[in-house]
């Protein structure tokens, strides 16, 4: 972190994904860097997908919350290196699990976007006896599963 | 930039802004329509990656020509004779199996575009904006391929309507692949790579998954072309009316 920017960050960190709301930005790994200028602080977020429509309210939040304490901010986003699901925190994922979302699995070089041939853990019930319904959950990021012991439908963070 | 250099980015941003545009309002149209709950959140989580990957790059090209102010006024302010996609992507869906198999023709084919702009692009901001794009359409062109196999592996019914989808695509897969002066200095560039140089990669996986759905290989030789130059096909005009409704009749309202 550069110097002079602990402020805007400790404000950045605690802001929550409106779509995600029990997780912070610090938790998902979205803010990537803070850096100041003459005017402004720079602010840099990795989107989770390009897409996501969750991002211009995060750059709002971020833009009126840092006005708030007097800092102007200019919001950048960076693609390279692409936001990965590696970069949730361990608080996060445990977060993600209490609220009924299966965490991603850690990435491997060879897997793009999902976790076919890995087992994942019902969130209720904690049972590895679940499938996959769909690809696609609530939001891009999530796909649908279902556990067939205690039969609820869950979320799974995809891993990316 | 030099300004020979900058049309040549703004044209290129164009063309791929609106493929994935066009193809974006093409599947969002299945909202609310698809045969299961399942597939009503896949097709239009989809939509939005590919609407998402058009606002950025109508961005990147705003930053480029100052004649646009914001991405809107592209995506929605232009006429009929300057939007540059492809004449596959603004073709109606058809059925579910014409969908996907359109779906999955696409997004192979940007998978691979991608990987070879994350290996080598002059324009630095594009060639950051591939490494996610990359992940995306992978992850697009493999659930399409899923439905693919399913359908064309299917009953004799879904095997019909299949072979029916890969006849009608059939005519719009020529363009796909064609070169052209621009794409050619393009690729001098090393700006954008060649159409031409994506068809061995696609036709190999392509190939592979039909074969697993009993389904043929299309024949693909130039037949229909024109929407790179801006000359579109019937379905398009009905297809703007729509898109453009509200920044027409409330210009630049915005959320």
């Amino acid at each position: 972190m550069e110097k002079g920017t602990e402020k805007a960050w400790d404000v950045c960190k605690d802001l929550t994904d409106p779509e995600l709301p029990f997780l912070t930005l610090d938790d998902l790994g979205v803010i990537r860097e803070i850096k100041r200028n003459d005017k402004n602080h720079v602010v840099t977020i990795a989107p989770t997908y390009i897409g996501c429509p969750a991002i211009s309210v995060i750059e709002e939040k971020i833009a009126s919350e840092l006005k708030k304490i007097g800092i102007s901010a200019i919001i950048e986003k960076s693609f390279s290196p692409p936001w990965s699901s590696d970069w949730i925190s361990e608080n996060g994922r445990k977060k993600m699990e209490e609220f009924g979302i299966s965490p991603p699995h850690p990435r491997k070089a060879d897997t793009i976007g999902d976790s076919l041939l890995k087992d994942v853990k019902c969130p209720q019930c904690t049972s590895y006896r679940t499938e996959k319904v769909s690809e696609f959950g609530s939001t891009a990021c999530k796909s649908l599963y279902r556990c067939l012991d205690c039969e609820e439908p869950f979320d799974h963070f995809k891993c990316v | 930039m030099k300004s020979n250099m900058a049309d040549m980015v703004f044209e290129g941003l164009l063309r791929i802004a609106d493929d994935n545009l066009i193809l974006g309002h093409r599947t969002s149209e299945w909202c609310g329509h698809a045969p299961t709950l399942e597939e009503d959140l896949a097709l239009p989580n989809i939509a939005l990656d590919l609407i998402g990957h058009a606002q950025t790059l109508y961005c990147l090209a705003c930053e480029i020509n100052s004649r646009y102010k914001n991405e809107d006024q592209l995506a929605f302010l232009r006429l009929e004779h300057e939007y540059k996609n492809l004449l596959l992507v603004e073709q109606e869906n058809g059925d579910f199996g014409n969908t996907v198999l359109r779906l999955f023709y696409f997004s192979t084919f940007m998978k691979y575009f991608w990987e070879r702009v994350k290996i080598k692009c002059c324009f630095k901001k594009l060639k950051e904006f591939s490494e996610k794009a990359f992940l995306e359409t992978s992850y697009h062109s493999k659930y399409a391929s899923q439905w693919v196999i399913t359908l064309g592996d299917g009953t004799d019914e879904s095997n019909l309507k299949m072979s029916n989808a890969i006849a009608n695509l059939e005519p719009f897969l020529g363009e796909l692949f064609n070169n052209d002066d621009f794409t050619e200095m393009c690729s001098q560039n090393d700006f954008l790579p060649e159409p031409t140089s994506i068809f061995d990669s696609w036709k190999n996986e392509v190939e592979a998954i039909l074969q697993k759905g009993n389904l043929d290989f299309p024949d693909i030789i130039l037949k229909k072309r024109g929407g790179r130059k801006g000359e579109h096909s019937e379905a398009f005009g009905y297809l703007l009316s729509d898109l453009q409704y509200m920044q027409r009749a409330y210009p630049n309202s915005s959320w």
